[in-house]
């Protein structure tokens, strides 16, 4: 079973050449700034502002020395992995948890919980951010990564719970009852039957948590201001911008250590990511 | 059937209860406590840093809508929601028509390629593009300079009257594939057979998209266009990085005039996180005002 309107007949070998011509050039100026900057990271300073070429003439690592331990990239680096990882885990357990009640089970008051989650879907984060940063503060852990986990798990989006309510919704009655029979609780019915049975939803919202933690920008900046200690990646790209402005090649190694992870991750798992962004207009 | 009591049905889901537990705190530590604390700060005169903190009730507000650059910050945003979504929803669709041919056999690829800067940090992409922008040899001045579409390095970020075209380009360019992925899982959803049957009545091309195709994905439109305004009201991290919304605050959209107002101290001025509050929830109103004008339009074109 397909589902594609092939106006690209495979006879008209002319036509068909063309499209993919002019989509591989497409492609090159599309994706040159990642490329470039890659590039340029391997480069010296002289050479970066030299030509349009690619290739530099000599991988130059001190680049990425310089970046790691001189503007202290290294630390950022698991400041970012640990936020990103615990947020992950946070985000699947208590989501999971919600979706599955919302998708199987009614009771008093169901309606109202659901009604003030819709309601907070298209709420900016900058309208949520200074109460957020003051909340953190009150508790005492806006100087440790507790709070900048927390807070990076708590802006769940909506879209997880309703992915997980969706797919738990359609597990057959039958397989629930079953348990019950067998004498299995609640609590062991979700643990052993139905959680493994939500794998793909599972990846795919890590996914989409790990897309978000890494690369969240607002949170962190502001969180971090009067904490370096703590700074993420992208934060500390940006404050590398305003304090070693001229070092370019040592920014753009720092670039390629933030971004890169995330593309190698996106590379070898596209199916989740995609099946994520689409949840979002398919619901 | 007759009803349990209600007491008696709270108790039978009390499970339920303790499940939706952990995520309702963190929802009400970090989204619904804030969405309440940001109108009661918005009514105080406060810095953020100490403790002393005055009401003086709707005054922020006044000073708001009285202030030329709050409204300035707050039409650009809708400047920049109006140039970057018409553009992303046209190209993309047309990208995924393209690459929705079974015979392109590299579809696969290209798609890949062009989603690349969506997994890509934002505030990374920002800076890169600094340079990437510079009009000091930067690439796309020598790249324009090469083909000798221009004499003089054009400083694109540094100029008030190009900077927002040229930030607008960069934002489509960094989210162009995910509206790409809407519209190809839209795409998906028209059943093979109508292809088939418009095919044998001899609609062919263009009639075939105007009497089949579209409205089959129109409904599909209507979401991805709400979630596209929405997302281009947020360009906090893109701006900020690239531009700080200079130069002369003419690239300043409302994020980045509540954060100014909120933090940043260069220019300066004193923090004010009462009067940044007071910004917040006034544009807080205006999104979901236009949120939910565009959720009824939804609505009553579904209906039909």
């Amino acid at each position: 079973m397909s589902r594609y309107l092939n106006f690209i007949a495979e006879k008209n070998q002319v036509r068909y050449l063309i499209i993919t011509i002019a989509f591989i050039i497409f492609s090159f100026f599309w994706i040159y700034p990642l490329l470039w900057v890659l590039s340029a990271s391997f480069k010296t300073d002289f050479e970066i502002w030299g030509g349009l070429g690619l290739i530099p003439d000599r991988l130059v690592w001190e680049n990425f020395e310089r970046a790691w331990f001189g503007a202290n990239m290294g630390r950022y680096f698991f400041n970012t992995l640990i936020i990103t990882v615990v947020s992950v885990i946070i985000v699947v357990v208590t989501t999971g948890m919600f979706g599955y009640v919302i998708g199987r089970y009614s009771f008093p008051g169901k309606k109202i919980l659901i009604g003030i989650l819709i309601g907070t879907i298209f709420i900016p984060q900058g309208y949520t951010i200074i109460p957020v940063f003051d909340l953190l503060n009150n508790l005492n852990i806006s100087k440790n990564l507790i709070g900048l986990t927390l807070a990076t798990a708590g802006h769940t989006p909506v879209i997880y719970i309703l992915l997980f309510a969706g797919y738990f919704s359609r597990v057959p009655v039958e397989l629930e009852e079953a348990a019950k029979m067998d004498g299995a609780g609640f609590v062991r019915i979700f643990i052993s039957i139905m959680l493994p049975l939500t794998k793909p939803v599972v990846a795919t919202v890590s996914i989409l948590q790990v897309l978000h933690a890494w690369n969240d920008f607002l949170l962190p900046v502001v969180i971090t201001l009067g904490n370096p200690d703590i700074r993420t990646l992208s934060v500390g790209v940006y404050a590398f911008k305003g304090e070693y402005f001229v070092d370019w090649s040592g920014m753009a190694a720092a670039s390629v250590i933030t971004i890169l992870p995330i593309i190698i991750l996106f590379l070898f798992m596209q199916k989740y990511f995609v099946e994520g962004v689409q949840g979002a207009v398919k619901g | 059937m007759h009803k349990k009591p209600l007491s008696k049905q709270i108790y039978d889901a009390r499970w339920c209860y303790l499940f939706v537990l952990p995520c309702s705190i963190l929802t009400g530590m970090f989204v619904i406590y804030p969405i309440g604390m940001s109108w009661y700060f918005s009514l105080l005169d406060w810095t953020g840093f100490t403790k002393e903190a005055k009401f003086i009730g709707l005054q922020n507000y006044y000073e708001a809508v009285s202030d030329k650059f709050f409204w300035d910050a707050f039409i650009r945003s809708f400047i920049f929601m109006f140039g970057t979504v018409p553009v992303k929803i046209v190209l993309g669709f047309i990208i995924a028509v393209f690459l929705n041919n079974q015979v392109l056999k590299l579809a696969p690829f290209f798609r890949t390629v062009i989603f690349m800067p969506v997994v890509t940090a934002i505030a990374i992409i920002g800076i890169v593009m600094t340079f990437v922008f510079s009009p000091f040899n930067g690439p796309a001045n020598k790249f324009l300079m090469s083909i000798n579409l221009t004499s003089a390095p054009i400083d694109f970020l540094g100029n008030p009257d190009t900077v927002l075209p040229t930030v607008m380009g960069v934002y489509v360019w960094k989210w162009l594939g995910i509206t790409m992925m809407y519209w190809l899982a839209a795409l998906q959803t028209v059943p093979q057979d109508v292809y088939d049957a418009a095919k044998i009545d001899g609609a062919e091309g263009f009639r075939l998209w105007i009497h089949i195709i579209l409205p089959i994905v129109l409904p599909f439109a209507i979401v991805i266009i709400l979630v596209e305004a929405v997302g281009a009201l947020n360009v906090f991290p893109l701006i900020e990085t690239m531009t700080a919304g200079g130069p002369f605050f003419s690239s300043e959209v409302m994020e980045v005039y509540i954060f100014r107002t909120a933090f940043v101290t260069d220019s300066g001025t004193m923090p004010r996180l009462g009067y940044a509050c007071a910004a917040g929830v006034f544009w807080g109103v205006a999104v979901l005002f236009i949120t939910v004008l565009q959720g009824l339009w939804m609505r009553r074109t579904r209906r039909i």
